[in-house]
């Protein structure tokens, strides 16, 4: 994998400058192959990772596993298009395996999410079946450790 | 009451305490310390190989090994050794398995020193020739690099320091805290040296895989008519990020080793067993363990460097280890100071480069063995620091 969008991927905050000595490439070519890569969609956006575990009131996100019927001549695609139009559609991924859709749904509350999936996902035609599955507790996401809040302690002793 | 200086001998009492424990401490009790000063890598320790250390655990292999180290992983030492570097050693004979390159560094030392033989120690380096040879009745003799060598030996300071007791050279390259390297040209000049006066060599390798740059490691021993005058000494806490695990070893003429392994075997018995069975696997499984970290390292180091290069420090390029040590003599403040001032103000701790030999003053120890997010923060809390002090 390119390096630059691996260092990107897991921090975004590093300048140019600072890029430019870690990969030993000239600023300017990475300013230049970053614009690159914003234009071509490689790198869609830069976010910060929250720990939502520890904003009050951050509400719930459930995994929704929802079965369907592939329409004529446009398969899933159209199915998505719809399913991600909702605002309480986090994510949406295509899968293998069981079942077809993978959608990540955020509510306030429990209750606001199985709403949600009862009255507006499981409503559209050609869904045949959901499932939904709470998320208790966050171990790891976007390669960051959310585990233990020493995890990034760093564990070493003080020895020459 | 028992008078404990009394009981004491005395050839230990004269040997001096490290100088850097005080500061440790200070470090050490104060909180949310950024710390750039350990030198040992922030990796664990490879997945396969803590796996094999579990598994052989499971099926309780327990026991003691042979003297030597197993003969599997003696074997695979000397196929490694040969295949990164080049230089065919006999598992049977010329190859101890020990507890970490620092017990093979003690144990050849003293079988190698008679009372008042004199060890050469290039200096800044790390922290443990002087006292071992003291306490092998041998006669220190400290070498000052200098940065405008990039901190390598040559060949021309080691003569100025030949007396006719010279016995020992130590070769501790690639160097803590330098990071220097030498390459085979600069070898081959000590070479020289080393067979006119009829010295002997202690190489202090256990860092030679992280060399960086296009030249790869070069071990003294495979410099022409080098292998019989030479114990090289390396290990797996580096290479590998194994430092607890504590497994280092020597490689050499099998007349010294034998008197090492003697030693060893009244001393230590045997290294640790479960160490060894993950050793073994480290080298046969490992090489693309070491490609990694070593990649990860160079792009710190580059990170690193260039940053005190900005911040208007005279900075060499180091080629190895994970140090680098800039030059703070612009600040107008001695080493210690310097961190002192740097903990207090910034809660950043670097070593004080007088801890590595009188020389070193003038210069800090950074240790790049961090992540790229740690050493951003701490880089940018010293160049702070800087514009503070130059207010």
């Amino acid at each position: 994998m390119d390096e630059l969008l691996k260092l990107l991927s897991s921090n975004s905050k590093f300048t140019t400058e600072e890029l430019s000595m870690i990969l030993d490439e000239p600023k300017d070519y990475l300013d230049k192959q970053i614009a690159e890569y914003e234009s071509q969609g490689l790198i869609k956006g830069y976010q910060a990772i929250v720990d939502w575990d520890k904003v009050e009131d951050s509400g719930v996100l459930a995994m929704i596993e929802i079965k369907v019927t592939p329409e004529k001549d446009k398969g899933f695609d159209d199915i998505a298009a719809k399913i991600m139009s909702f605002d309480e559609v986090e994510s949406l991924y295509l899968m293998a395996g069981d079942y077809d859709f993978a959608a990540y749904v955020t509510g306030k509350t429990m209750q606001d999410v199985a709403m949600f999936v009862s009255r507006r996902l499981s409503t559209i035609e050609s869904v045949l079946s959901t499932s939904t599955h709470f998320l208790l507790k966050k171990y790891k996401e976007s390669g960051i450790d959310f585990y233990e809040d020493d995890s990034e302690e760093d564990k070493r002793s003080l020895v020459l | 009451m028992i008078d404990y200086e009394k009981v004491l001998s005395s050839k230990v009492k004269e040997i001096k305490p490290s100088g850097i424990r005080r500061f440790f401490d200070i470090a050490n009790e104060m909180e949310h310390v950024i710390s750039l000063s350990i030198g040992e890598p922030d990796f664990k320790t490879p997945w396969h190989v803590r796996e094999e250390g579990i598994r052989t655990l499971e099926k309780g292999k327990t026991w003691y090994s042979p003297n030597r180290g197993f003969a599997a992983l003696r074997e695979e030492i000397c196929r490694y050794f040969n295949r990164r570097f080049g230089v065919e050693y006999d598992p049977n004979t010329e190859t101890l398995v020990t507890v970490g390159g620092s017990e093979a560094i003690d144990i050849c030392i003293r079988c190698l020193i008679n009372p008042g033989d004199e060890v050469l120690i290039p200096q800044p380096s790390f922290v443990c020739y002087e006292p071992l040879a003291e306490m092998a009745d041998g006669v220190p003799v400290l070498i000052e690099t200098k940065a405008e060598n990039s901190f390598r030996l040559t060949a021309e300071e080691l003569e100025s320091y030949i007396t006719p007791k010279s016995k020992l050279l130590i070769l501790p390259y690639p160097n803590n805290p330098t990071g220097a390297v030498m390459r085979r040209s600069d070898l081959e000049a000590i070479a020289e040296v080393v067979k006119k006066h009829n010295l002997m060599v202690l190489s202090d390798e256990i860092y030679g895989e992280l060399t960086y740059g296009n030249e790869s490691h070069v071990t003294f021993s495979s410099i022409e008519g080098m292998r019989g005058r030479t114990v090289v000494i390396s290990g797996f806490s580096k290479s590998y990020a194994m430092t607890g695990w504590r497994l280092g070893y020597a490689l050499g003429p099998a007349p010294i080793l034998d008197q090492m392994t003697k030693l060893h075997q009244f001393a230590i018995m045997s290294a640790p067993t479960t160490a060894q069975y993950a050793a073994i696997e480290a080298l046969k499984n490992g090489d693309s363990d070491i490609e990694n970290m070593k990649k990860q390292y160079d792009m710190r180091r580059r990170l690193v460097v260039g940053s005190f290069q900005k911040m208007g420090l005279d900075c060499f390029e180091p080629h190895g280890a994970f140090y680098c040590f800039p030059c703070i003599k612009s600040t107008g403040m001695t080493s210690e100071e310097f961190c002192m001032g740097l903990i207090n103000a910034k809660h950043v701790a670097v070593v004080p480069g007088n801890a590595f030999g009188q020389c070193g003053e003038g210069y800090i120890r950074v240790s790049y063995s961090y992540s790229l997010n740690h050493l951003g923060e701490a880089l940018n809390r010293i160049e702070e620091y800087l514009n503070e002090i130059k207010k």
